[in-house]
């Protein structure tokens, strides 16, 4: 049984749609209104305000804070700068992936890590021989992204930070309405976009104050629907959607490493050591055996398959996550596609996919399985670089 | 009008003044108008490797599709203000998106009435059944087997509007071929739908919507999308086929309705543009051309109004036909037939537009504060006996004393258009006739008296807000021939009477781009398949001259 957030009495009084799903056993918001429409654009043109607290988030402090993440991480955490987030995953000692989140330098001797999945238990358990204590703050920090456009414009009238200041993947501390927050220029939408981090007893202010600072700005609370749309577009890879934990998989097929899922920006490996190294090593030695792409789906073969059937195009409004298979062009599966959207801000139909690293050069036309009334067929699908939608306002 | 204008920072971008920058050498094709269509049919040239000049008179691209900044912070879509038409495939083709192409749906059509009710139609279908069941539960029933039926005609009809318009008189058996496709695939459109598309093609919007639905308040918005920019009323036979526009539109895929561009609908025309330009076409703003350069009967270029001549292999003009005819071309190099012909092309506008900019969003009193009915059109509109009434008085040369007005609010769902807390609130008013009785010339003492009836009119619904205007525009429609060449005031380069439409645009004989001048070609809304932003008449102009070896 899902239990709500510290937002749950804005979040339900505005979810007239009633749309909600499970998120690390809190009730969330897939839409407030019947269709997410709405919700996408204020992410893409003002700003979307998203409840992200049932993200896991860790306390990490110490003399040895660093060099411990260092060893649990695939990056190096020594390199991050005080004020400073950074993009991370972690892996088994084989080099197979656990989980993907991000760790902030709030001090020399004092991060914060966020993760996908419960975590405490893999980071006590490795901690010994290191400085550090590692509290589990899940429970008490309440977290809102504030996405888009008018994202800076909202925060600069809510807050005394320096925000034209405050670069892409920092992160500062500061004043609102009485209260105290952290701030962080992240997110995952792919557009400027900051999350804003308090203490639970906070919460409801945080959410008033910052709805109150965007009503001329295009603010709209927004749910994860829209959200799954942008982190597309963005190319961002999903748990559990576009990849799984090692811990969970009851087969070794299913499990991936860092490189074979785009994350291999993530990983330093010419260190002292840390977990999964010799066998990331290994791999980076050999070449990986799958690789994480984006897919361009052709949308004139589409439109002729609905032709075919005498029916319109269409395309799904939401994203979609249910996998189908990816082929070569000789019909043999080279892969699966494991989440996509049609894309309104790009005007395209777009995948996400793991395919056989020989087939993932950008240009190369695969075919990716599409049923139309009801006959399963295929359609070319070319991989393309991502991110699929890259803002200048992102980082400027 | 009662204002300034913009600074065009968007068209520097993408273009330079023609003083600035002179053009050099000969090209293949010199396109005369950067509206939307010019620059399309521009870029299409330009791809296929042509060396391609276009100029455009104003100092701001996109003709009547453009944004400007008519008062600081403020960025109206001057003339043109929805966009639902526009061709999927040339967004593809021409990579707009890459360009800062971008539409925001229109997710709601709301209808205020003076009686304090109201009624929202929805992009949830369950909620504008029980909107519309408070006026009749048959018509809440009706309503979407009508879009439905409605849905389905537009599909037979999209064809139409992606090709060249059929040739009925020409012997040729390829095109006796397309002839009977399209008989074909009307058989395949079913009796029910075969009777329909007759009726639409005969009757008054009226008329059809009567055979539909009981409730003249639901009737009196749908009614409108059979009269926009045409000079007929709701009753008039014929406007029943202009009801169909409305559902031809197809955003990201989907046969569905309107949307915002993002940025002012002149968004739309930079994206073009920047496509234009990234493709080679040399674009210059303020470049009046005075005079299409003839020899004989053939066209070798432009005379600019400087007196400059720059030659190219053919001319492709983008304004309209009345105006390239008889204005660039010269009633002496046309033939007596046809010069009869084009003078007896309708324009006739009938439209003007009010744009306003509020101090904060407009509070209507039926449905008091802000919310998501504001977010899509508003509708002034409360019958058709109301339309009818507006027209009457605009047949003896009078402008409408209580006119439709279709209302949008951008700003609320593009905050880039607006400064905070603010908003833009774009006015299309029908019926202000070109012809006032005193004679057109006449309208600039007479637009004041227009403006305040349409801001008297949204009163009645939204009583303070002349307190919140902090600035209006008003366009009569001698304005809009004054200002943005459009003939008449015609929104559309000539009115989308069934008569003017397909193998008949502009004239019969010479539906498909060509002219009776050798070398000048027609690109604009004038051209099949007409008017609106749909860019479809650029595309297939570019395609048949690209076809014709001329270049």
């Amino acid at each position: 049984m899902p239990v709500p957030t510290p937002f749950h009495p804005r979040t339900s009084a505005l979810c007239t749609s009633y749309r909600w799903k499970q998120w690390s056993g809190y009730h969330a918001v897939c839409s407030y209104e019947t269709c997410h429409e709405r919700e996408y654009n204020a992410f893409r043109q003002g700003a979307g305000l998203l409840d992200v607290t049932p993200l896991f988030k860790y306390e990490v402090r110490g003399k040895g804070a660093a060099d411990f993440l260092s060893h649990v991480l695939t990056k190096d955490a020594r390199k991050v700068k005080v004020g400073q987030v950074s993009y991370v995953s972690w892996t088994d000692d084989k080099g197979k992936m656990l989980d993907d989140g991000t760790i902030t330098r709030i001090a020399d001797d004092h991060f914060r890590m966020t993760a996908a999945l419960p975590t405490y238990y893999w980071l006590e358990k490795n901690r010994r021989g290191y400085d550090v204590t590692v509290s589990d703050v899940s429970d008490q920090i309440a977290t809102l992204a504030l996405q888009g456009p008018t994202s800076r414009a909202i925060l600069k009238k809510a807050c005394d930070a320096d925000l034209d200041k405050l670069g892409f993947f920092k992160t500062t501390a500061c004043r609102m309405d009485g209260f105290e927050a952290r701030i962080t220029r992240t997110g995952y939408t792919g557009d400027l976009g900051y999350e804003v981090w308090v203490k639970n007893a906070d919460a409801l202010k945080l959410w008033d104050h910052l709805m109150d600072a965007g009503k001329d700005h295009g603010i709209e609370a927004a749910g994860l629907d829209a959200l799954d749309i942008t982190r597309i577009e963005a190319g961002f890879i999903l748990l559990d959607v576009d990849y799984f934990s090692a811990k969970d998989c009851l087969i070794e097929a299913r499990k991936s490493t860092p490189y074979e899922i785009g994350l291999g920006w993530t990983v330093n490996l010419d260190r002292e050591p840390f977990i999964g190294q010799a066998a990331l090593k290994a791999e980076k030695a050999k070449g990986s055996k799958w690789a994480f792409v984006g897919l361009d789906i052709d949308w004139l073969e589409l439109e002729a398959l609905y032709l075919a059937q005498d029916l319109p195009p269409s395309v799904p409004g939401a994203a979609w996550r249910t996998a189908v298979p990816v082929f070569d062009q000789d019909m043999g599966q080279v892969g699966q596609a494991t989440s996509g959207a049609w894309s309104p801000i790009l005007k395209k139909n777009l995948a996400l996919a793991t395919v056989l690293n020989e087939h993932s050069k950008p240009g190369t036309k695969l075919r990716i399985e599409t049923t139309v009334e009801f006959k399963r067929q295929s359609v070319t699908a070319t991989v393309v670089e991502k991110p699929f939608f890259n803002p200048e306002r992102k980082r400027a | 009008m009662t204002t300034t204008t913009a600074v065009p920072l968007v068209t520097e971008q993408v273009a330079s003044k023609y003083k600035d920058a002179k053009p050099t050498g000969e090209y293949d094709a010199i396109v005369v108008g950067g509206g939307h269509n010019g620059l399309i049919c521009a870029a299409y040239m330009a791809k296929a490797g042509k060396k391609v000049l276009l100029l455009e008179r104003r100092h701001v691209l996109g003709g009547a599709a453009v944004t400007e900044e008519v008062f600081p912070g403020f960025k109206f879509s001057v003339c043109s203000y929805v966009v639902s038409l526009f061709r999927p495939h040339i967004i593809r083709d021409l990579e707009l998106p890459k360009f800062g192409y971008q539409v925001l749906p229109l997710d709601c059509s709301f209808l205020p009435l003076p009686n304090g009710d109201s009624l929202a139609r929805w992009g949830d279908g369950e909620r504008t059944r029980r909107e519309i069941a408070r006026f009749s539960k048959k018509d809440s029933e009706v309503y979407p087997e009508f879009g439905k039926a409605m849905m389905q005609m537009a599909r037979f009809a999209k064809p139409l509007i992606d090709s060249p318009a059929p040739a009925p008189e020409s012997l040729n058996p390829l095109e006796l071929l397309d002839i009977l496709q399209v008989g074909e695939r009307f058989k395949n459109l079913g009796k029910d739908n075969q009777t329909r598309l007759v009726k639409m093609m005969t009757m008054s919007a009226a008329d059809f919507l009567d055979e539909w639905f009981e409730s003249d308040t639901l009737k009196g918005p749908m009614s409108v999308s059979g009269i926009i920019g045409t000079f007929q009323g709701v009753r008039s036979p014929g406007t029943a086929y202009v009801l169909l526009h409305h559902y031809m539109g197809e955003i990201d895929g989907a046969f569905r309705s309107w949307g915002f561009a993002k940025g002012g609908t002149g968004a739309i025309s930079m994206a073009c543009a920047g496509a234009a330009k990234h493709l080679g076409v040399e674009i210059r703003t303020e470049a009046a051309v005075a005079k299409i350069l003839m020899k004989g009967n053939s066209a070798r270029g432009v005379v600019m109004a400087n007196g400059d001549e720059i030659r190219a292999k053919i001319v492709v003009s983008g304004v309209d036909p009345r105006l390239t005819f008889m204005g660039l071309v010269g009633e002496e190099h046309l033939d007596g037939e046809f010069a009869t012909q084009i003078k007896r092309y309708k324009f006739r506008g009938s439209s003007g537009k009010v744009n306003l900019a509020l101090d904060r969003f407009p509070n209507f009193t039926c449905r008091p504060g802000d919310g998501n009915h504001l977010r899509g059109d508003i509708a002034i509109v409360p019958s058709m006996d109301y339309v009818e009434k507006a027209f009457d008085e605009a047949k003896y040369g009078d402008f409408s004393r209580r006119p439709y007005i279709n209302i949008v609010i951008p700003s609320l769902t593009d905050p880039s258009v607006a400064p905070p807390g603010k908003h833009v609130m774009s006015c299309f008013v029908q019926y202000a006739p070109y012809n006032i009785k005193e004679g057109p010339s006449h309208w600039p003492q007479r637009r004041e008296a227009f403006g305040e009836t349409v801001i008297d009119t949204i009163e009645e619904y939204v009583p303070n807000i002349r307190q919140t205007i902090l600035h209006k525009q008003v366009l009569s429609p001698w304005d809009l021939e004054k200002d943005f060449g459009l003939t008449e005031g015609n929104i559309f380069h000539g009115e989308l009477s069934l008569e003017q439409l397909a193998f008949q645009r502009p004239t019969a004989k010479w539906s498909r781009y060509r002219t009776p001048v050798d070398n000048l070609y027609l690109c604009g809304s004038g051209a099949h398949p007409g008017g609106g932003i749909m860019g479809a008449p650029g595309e297939l102009a570019s395609k048949e001259i690209l076809k014709s070896g001329a270049i």
